[in-house]
């Protein structure tokens, strides 16, 4: 049985335009002690299939469907239960340390709340916990640090912070929120590092929600692309990455600028990213697609295996290899 | 295969932004919108525009001058000056014989006067005066806020009551004296919104421009800081009212035969145990009304306008 | 290719020969920073955010500018926009100096270098319609245009960097960060400056808009025969846009190269470290490459390392580059290194080999 099994989800926020629909029918799942990555633009609905899974929706959103957990639809726990779960066996890490970090409490005292708290250990034993945390995601001379306050630490230590409280309990999934974004790319390559050594350390699968192609690429083993709320395609990486047979990953693969090669213009993808109140009926990539026909604007296309790959899958009526 | 999206997709995306509307949606127009979903403040703003026609136009409906005295009536004030339709007296008559109604009329007129008057100043004087302040910084800066720190530990009220003991009591006089103290906060308030608007990348672009730093305060920081200022405003209107009230209520603000909203309140107050406590009710009632009109006209705004909701 | 992309410019390559539009040398910005809680006449600490940069820019030519933050380069930027004033050395703009300019001369000057900034967003003002955020630099320098020629300048220039003119009346937050970044584009364009400093201008954008915001700045800069400053974080876009790279650490150069030969060549331990942080989207090559990563943070800019700035987090280190600033090493065609050690064999190279 998979560890978290995501079926048909749906996110609706109530906003004063109307409804808005955020993700429109999501199904995936995650192994125990796998990676798995969720590539997609902003406006594709990628955090908010993360913010649903974790009941942490905005006020004004709804979800439905299944989120199972263990076996356990998360839509339908009682919030006592469902907190206990969110606290104890997800772990989310967020774009912005900041964020879930209290600016006006040392770093020891949250720490050690959340093992008081959930696994009932002394104040002192609590903080010893989160010492040796702390230096497992390599913060140097941890044990003085960590009674100093969030603002005293810089973007990547905070996020190493972060980590290190999202794994305080042993959680058997991490989601990881753009972890990397607000980084420079020597702290990102540092952040990446150590979440693949927690990974091997801890068992724990990790849902990497990025918007970077390039990260993806050498940390999970399978990647799912989303556009427009819906998946466009999904599969192991490598091949993912290597035959991609749907036209947006293939244009958001080719977009991405590489060191190692000389292009003299980069290769786009026409448009913007899509306004999710007003998508097209069919596939919602349709008005930026080159290979648009028939059908696209109004056949909404299903998950089907790629010719060829059975593992891969792929949302599209005119896939990449047909079209050539 | 070439990926770049062939000149069809292109055309085709442009299409359909050219078939959009062309105007735009300013984001005052989106403040209204969210501000007329807010039955509250909806409710509060029908109340104020009711209360102003009363202020203004009520006079037309009343059967007396506010400063007629019928001599006939004092002293019989609680048996013959009850409210009625019949005598023309529709909110009675107060302890000197004269109409209540066109009394609460002129007092609600001097009363709002007196607030938008007051939020006016502060409006105008304090936003300049802050944003001015904060954009500038530096010495300037310190200099013109520590004299807004010093107007501003000085009791005003004391000053106030001074300033209409020495110069006497008028109109004038009151909002010379509402006017210095009311833009002290403001200023502080576009101030440090000024500081924050400061640091946003488009007022560094017009300085890299080269735009003329009056220019700079006058294009964007002030439309900027527009909405704070009148979520503030609204509030302050309503704080001017209560200050003159209770200046009248010492006896010191408004002069007969002119009256306020306060100096009714005082004299009914004054008369309750005489039986007629209609004196007291109906200016009473507007006050009350004015002041929960704006409040909640106040609060629909600064949801309207929240920048958060951006 | 973005909408505007049906014609196709006439290329020329950069005149090297000119003398240089904007001449850089050993520029220097600090700022005051008070310590928390002190007195007003306790003497406040210095921050070298810039320490002794210099370079040349030719007409026509794009510079690339890397660095982490905290490098100073945003300083740099806005230190030769003159919105910040420098401490130290001198920017000659067209042979003249801009510290000693006269304010009529400022003027001018800012009338021909523009910028582009990184919150595509956050540099238009909420309150104007996009026709009047085009139209600011036109209207405050020749204040004298009709509004007929201002309105049909700021349709042409729309149209060139692939708005619809007929979008001038909206506001900026009806549009997304792409278009914004557009609009942004078209302000900085509508003076014809000759220098375009463009501060991080795509790292807030989507991938699939940023290619074409990289695309439509470099056509456009060739089209104008713009000179321009481009600063971004991401060595792989920097590299897509700029004839030669600077690569800065702590406020200062640690290497200068063709952007060729400094993304396949690299000499400085840190420029070499910078590209191994690049991610690769190929999961194959990625697993092929050795990624040594650079351990360690920035150190903080109040009390840098003695010696070379980089130092501390060094891989080749030497005792001795503590005790004085690097030189730097000239290793021709342009090519500069501020690393005496740079012929050692490096990190990447050992890895390379290892990996066959």
């Amino acid at each position: 049985m998979a560890l978290l099994d995501i079926e048909d989800l749906r996110v609706t926020f109530t906003t004063g335009d109307g409804e808005v629909n955020a993700v429109n029918g999501v199904n995936f799942s995650i192994e125990e002690g796998e990676t798995l990555a969720i590539v997609g633009e902003s406006g594709s609905g990628k955090s908010q299939t993360a913010f649903a899974a974790m009941g942490l929706l905005a006020r004004n959103g709804r979800a439905t469907g299944q989120i199972r957990y263990d076996g356990r639809n998360l839509l339908e726990l009682k919030q006592k239960e469902l907190n206990r779960v969110r606290s104890e066996e997800i772990g989310m890490i967020f774009q912005d340390p900041m964020t879930s970090l209290n600016p006006y409490m040392r770093i020891s005292e949250q720490m050690a709340e959340v093992l008081t708290l959930h696994k009932g250990l002394s104040k002192k034993a609590a903080i010893d916990e989160a010492t040796k945390m702390l230096d497992a995601v390599k913060i140097p001379d941890a044990k003085n640090r960590i009674t100093m306050f969030p603002h005293e630490f810089s973007g990547g230590m905070r996020q190493r912070i972060m980590i290190a409280m999202a794994l305080l309990c042993q959680p058997r999934l991490l989601i990881a929120d753009e972890p990397t974004t607000a980084l420079d790319v020597t702290v990102q390559a540092q952040i990446m590092e150590l979440m693949a050594e927690i990974r091997q350390e801890f068992g724990t699968a990790i849902i990497l929600i990025t918007h970077d192609l390039g990260i993806v690429a050498d940390t999970c083993e399978r990647t799912l692309v989303m556009y427009g709320g819906q998946i466009m395609e999904k599969g192991p990486t490598e091949q993912l990455f290597e035959r991609p047979t749907h036209p947006y990953t293939l244009g958001l693969l080719r977009a991405v600028p590489r060191i190692d090669r000389d292009d003299e213009t980069l290769s786009t993808i026409a448009g913007e990213p899509p306004d999710m109140s007003s998508l097209p009926k069919g596939c919602p990539f349709t008005p930026r697609c080159s290979f648009a026909h028939g059908p696209c604007p109004t056949v909404r296309p299903e998950l089907v295996p790629a010719d060829g790959f059975p593992a891969l899958r792929r949302a599209c009526h005119a896939p990449v290899a047909e079209v050539k | 295969m070439s990926l770049n999206p062939d000149p069809d997709t292109a055309d085709r995306l442009l299409a359909a932004q050219a078939a959009a509307d062309v105007k735009g949606r300013s984001l005052w127009k989106d403040a209204r919108q969210r501000f007329m979903r807010n039955r509250a403040a909806v409710a509060g703003l029908v109340a104020l525009v009711l209360i102003c026609i009363f202020a203004f136009f009520g006079g037309f409906l009343a059967q007396y001058e506010p400063d007629y005295v019928d001599f006939s009536l004092i002293g019989a004030n609680a048996s013959q000056g009850v409210p009625s339709f019949e005598t023309g007296h529709y909110f009675g008559t107060d302890s000197s014989g004269r109409d209540l109604y066109a009394r609460t009329v002129q007092g609600t007129r001097i009363s709002l006067l007196v607030g938008i008057v007051g939020a006016g100043v502060a409006v105008i004087v304090g936003t300049l005066y802050g944003a001015i302040a904060g954009y500038t910084g530096g010495r300037t800066d310190g200099a013109m806020m520590r004299s807004v720190d010093i107007l501003m530990s000085v009791p005003y009220m004391f000053v106030l009551i001074l300033m209409l003991v020495i110069f006497g009591r008028s109109i004038l006089m009151l909002f010379i004296g509402i006017g210095l103290i009311s833009w002290l906060d403001m200023s502080r308030i576009a101030r440090g919104q000024t500081l924050t608007i400061k640091g946003k990348e488009f007022v560094e672009a017009a300085v890299a421009t080269g735009v003329r730093p009056m220019t700079i305060i006058l294009r964007h920081i002030v439309p900027n800081l527009l909405g704070l200022v009148i979520v503030y405003a609204t509030l302050l209107v309503p704080q001017m009212i209560i200050t003159e009230s209770f200046i009248s209520f010492l006896g010191l603000g408004i002069q007969e035969p002119n009256t306020s909203l306060g100096a009714l309140i005082s004299n009914g107050a004054s008369n309750m145990q005489y039986g007629v406590i209609w004196q007291l009710a109906f200016p009473l009632f507007f006050f009350v009304i004015t002041l929960f009109a704006f409040f909640f006209v106040g609060d629909g705004l600064r949801d309207a306008l929240d920048p958060k909701d951006r | 290719m973005p909408p505007t992309g049906g014609r196709t410019p006439p290329r020329s390559p950069p005149a090297r020969s000119k003398k240089p539009i904007l001449r850089v040398d050993d520029l220097r910005v600090a700022f005051d920073i008070r310590p928390r809680g002190a007195w007003p006449w306790t003497p406040s600490n210095k921050l070298h955010a810039v320490g002794g940069i210099s370079f040349d820019l030719a007409p026509g030519e794009s510079l690339g500018v890397v660095g982490e933050s905290g490098s100073g380069k945003s300083t740099l930027a806005r230190a030769i926009v003159g919105t910040i004033p420098s401490t130290g050395g001198r920017i000659e703009f067209e042979g003249q100096d801009l510290a000693s300019m006269s304010d009529r001369q400022r003027r001018v000057h800012r009338k021909d270098v523009q910028m582009v900034f990184q919150d595509p967003l956050a540099a238009l003002n909420p309150r104007m319609t996009v026709g009047d955020i085009i139209a600011e630099p036109l209207v405050t320098h020749e204040p004298k245009t009709p509004r007929k020629e201002v309105r049909r300048r700021v349709a042409e220039l729309m149209e060139r960097v692939g708005l619809l003119p007929n979008l001038v009346n909206r506001y900026p937050h009806e549009f997304s960060g792409g278009q914004c970044q557009r609009i942004g584009i078209a302000r900085a364009l509508i003076l014809k400056p000759k220098l375009l400093i463009c501060d991080e201008p795509v790292s807030a954008l989507d991938v699939s808009v940023q290619a074409q915001v990289v695309n439509l700045l470099k056509e456009l800069q060739r089209d104008m025969g713009l000179a321009m400053i481009f600063i971004a974080h991401d060595l792989s876009v920097v590299k897509h846009v700029s004839d030669r790279i600077v690569v800065m650490y702590l406020g200062r150069v640690m290497e200068v190269a063709k952007s060729k030969a400094l993304t396949t060549n690299p000499e400085h331990p840190y420029t070499q470290a910078l590209i191994a942080s690049v991610p690769i989207p190929d999961p194959v090559l990625e697993r092929q490459r050795q990624r040594p990563v650079l351990g360690g943070e920035l150190p903080s800019p109040l009390s840098p390392p003695s010696g070379c700035v980089f130092r501390t987090r060094c891989p080749k280190a030497h005792p001795d580059c503590a005790e004085r600033p690097p030189r730097m090493v000239d290793l021709g065609d342009g090519h500069r290194v501020a690393c005496p050690y740079h012929q050692e064999p490096s990190v990447l190279d050992a890895a390379r080999q290892m990996a066959g």
